[in-house]
């Protein structure tokens, strides 16, 4: 590149500021690509609340749906098991659910707005298998004093009969509850909190 | 030049290449990389693996091509049209099974390449470069062998990927967006297969071709390393020709092709006979279709990424988990700045380092394996260990190269 008689300094800037107004228009060329990875409109419109009738569902009984693509468990526990969740504080990370994701109404021991009824999100908190649901009290492989609850085949991660983390385990916090409320006493909206909750 | 008619043919083929060469440097690019590129004289074994790895590079993308025009990336289809190429397309199974057992040897072959490297020092001062592109090939080839085990949407396609992008998950803050934004829903649905399959055939091929690009003329301007570590470019005869060095063609050219045809000899055995290896290559669950409602019980990756799986299995903790996951694999780029000691090959160097490479393969095989098993607290003992070996190697290597007690290296190569 000749430089006799160059205003090297005129040279300088041109240079920058080409490079800047084309990085810019670069990044800003970028946005509609990246956003294009984003959920279409047709997917959120997929993702509207389900409804579900659960009037046939027996004690110790799982019914299993899907909401926005998500197996959501709505879980019937019997008496026995709701006993049992006071007395498994000590092997759980997050017994009071401070650190997990649920509605306001479902942070109590039984994470549900009725104790019976477990409405739970079956993804699996660490990488999102579903967990099997092993409702039965008694010794297991991975565990010798099992209580019943939620076992992942993917990478052990165990959780009790409210979807609470048991200490020592991959997953980091308790099953997500979804949203939901009780439309009437066979019938449930899963993906809308009842009025007035967060 | 016997006859005058043979001497007129090769006069015009003589005067065909001058014309080409006024307008195409290809005289000077078969003399600079093939005809007049010297190489040491005492490869073994060991380096038949970059050009088979090359080889399969070949495959991969032919088969590719050719699978891409029956295949269908739609989460309806997928599974169906996979079925379809194995049962109704002419020959459909051979490219099928071609493409499959193909990703397992392009694995085999880059593993072993990258443990020559390891041997022989092939990685130290002044080849970084070379092993950072080969390094960067290798997360490219893991990237492409991922999504194409989505693509038949199988079970084990669908939940592998499931766990492998929630692994992005574990990032605190956007954890969560960017894991729906790679899915491009709220679940692994027909969007992420549409992309993946995107990314698949044609975003992450042309990345690895322009890599494999850099590879090589990173390797051309340093030239290749050998057995013994030293640099043939020292001694240099009076015409400029290392004294150790020989013509990479004919010489080289002849040798991989013998390696080829070995390789081709097993490649065709395992396609004909064994394309599933026991469900090594190809997994029993992968034969089902996918379903979301129900996760098969045993969720293991493909045998090449089952090292790394058990060290994130080894800990109980999510974010801990993938963070020394990816530590394990980034680790390796900078091997060639952990090892600092004065001589490059095995075969010069301490019994300890022997015995410190002897023990981090004996973990990265194992872990391998343990990555593949159901994982009982014994197992996970054991892969806590392993893992614990495989980082201390790199560790110990850091401090104790710079004092190692060597052996004398030779001024020329030896065998």
């Amino acid at each position: 590149m000749p430089t006799d008689g160059v205003n090297k300094g005129r040279r300088r800037f041109l240079i920058a500021s080409t490079s800047v107004v084309g990085a810019t228009g670069v990044g800003f060329a970028a946005v509609p690509f990246i956003q294009s990875w984003m959920p279409s409109a047709k997917a959120k419109a997929i993702g509207a609340p389900v409804r579900v009738n659960f009037a046939a569902l027996q004690p110790g009984q799982i019914l299993k749906v899907l909401w926005r693509g998500q197996t959501i468990g709505i879980l019937r526990r019997t008496q026995e098991s709701l006993d049992l969740l006071a007395t498994m504080d000590d092997k759980l990370r997050d017994p009071e659910s401070v650190e997990s994701e649920q509605p306001s109404f479902a942070q109590n021991e039984a994470r549900a707005a009725r104790p019976e009824y477990l409405v739970v999100n079956m993804i699996c908190t660490h990488l999102g298998c579903v967990p099997q649901v092993v409702p039965e009290v008694g010794p297991q492989p991975w565990e010798e004093n099992w209580n019943g609850g939620f076992y992942c085949p993917c990478h052990k991660s165990k959780f009790d009969m409210a979807g609470r983390v048991y200490k020592g385990v991959p997953a980091p916090s308790n099953l997500r509850i979804p949203p939901y409320h009780f439309i009437d006493d066979q019938t449930l909206l899963i993906g809308v909190n009842p009025e007035g909750v967060a | 030049m016997a006859k005058p008619a043979a001497g007129a043919l090769s006069r015009k083929a003589g005067e065909f290449m001058n014309w080409l060469d006024e307008r195409l440097p290809v005289t000077t690019f078969w003399n600079n990389h093939l005809a007049e590129y010297y190489a040491p004289k005492n490869f073994n074994v060991w380096y038949y693996m970059g050009s088979l790895a090359l080889l399969a590079l070949v495959i991969q993308i032919v088969t590719g091509i050719f699978l891409t025009m029956h295949y269908k990336p739609s989460a309806e289809l997928a599974f169906a049209s996979v079925e379809y190429i194995m049962r109704d397309v002419n020959w459909g199974w051979l490219m099928r099974y071609m493409h499959s057992t193909g990703a397992s040897f392009f694995f085999i072959f880059v593993y072993l390449h990258m443990f020559r490297a390891l041997l022989y020092g092939s990685h130290r001062k002044p080849r970084e470069l070379l092993w950072i592109f080969g390094m960067l090939i290798y997360l490219a080839l893991m990237a492409e062998a991922f999504m194409g085990y989505v693509l038949p949407w199988g079970q084990m396609s669908y939940w592998g990927a499931q766990v492998i992008i929630n692994l992005f998950g574990a990032i605190p803050g956007i954890g969560e967006p960017l894991t729906e934004w790679i899915r491009g829903d709220y679940f692994l649905s027909d969007a992420t297969l549409n992309r993946f399959f995107a990314l698949h055939v044609i975003a992450i091929p042309l990345g690895l071709l322009l890599l494999v690009v850099l590879h090589l003329a990173a390797l051309h301007q340093t030239g290749s390393n050998n057995p013994d570590g030293i640099e043939i470019k020292k001694l240099k005869d009076d015409k400029g020709i290392p004294l150790d060095g020989i013509p990479f063609h004919p010489y080289y050219t002849v040798k991989d092709i013998f390696g080829v045809a070995m390789f081709l000899l097993v490649f065709a055995f395992v396609i004909f006979f064994w394309p599933e290896v026991g469900g090594l290559f190809l997994e029993a669950d992968n034969f089902i279709p996918a379903d979301p409602l129900v996760t098969p019980t045993h969720i293991k990756p493909v045998w090449y990424f089952t090292p790394y799986y058990a060290i994130l299995k080894a800990v109980p903790d999510k974010l801990m988990g993938v963070l020394l996951m990816g530590t394990s694999v980034v680790i390796l780029f900078f091997a060639p700045w952990l090892d600092r000691s004065p001589v490059k090959s095995i075969r010069y160097r301490s019994m300890q380092y022997k015995i410190m490479l002897g023990l981090f393969t004996i973990a990265f095989v194992r872990l391998g394996m343990l990555g593949m098993a159901e994982g009982t607290p014994a197992q996970t003992w054991e892969m806590r260990i392993w893992t614990f070996v495989y980082f201390a190697f790199f560790v110990l290597l850091f401090f104790l190269s710079p004092r190692e007690r060597t052996k004398p290296v030779p001024e020329r190569v030896t065998h």
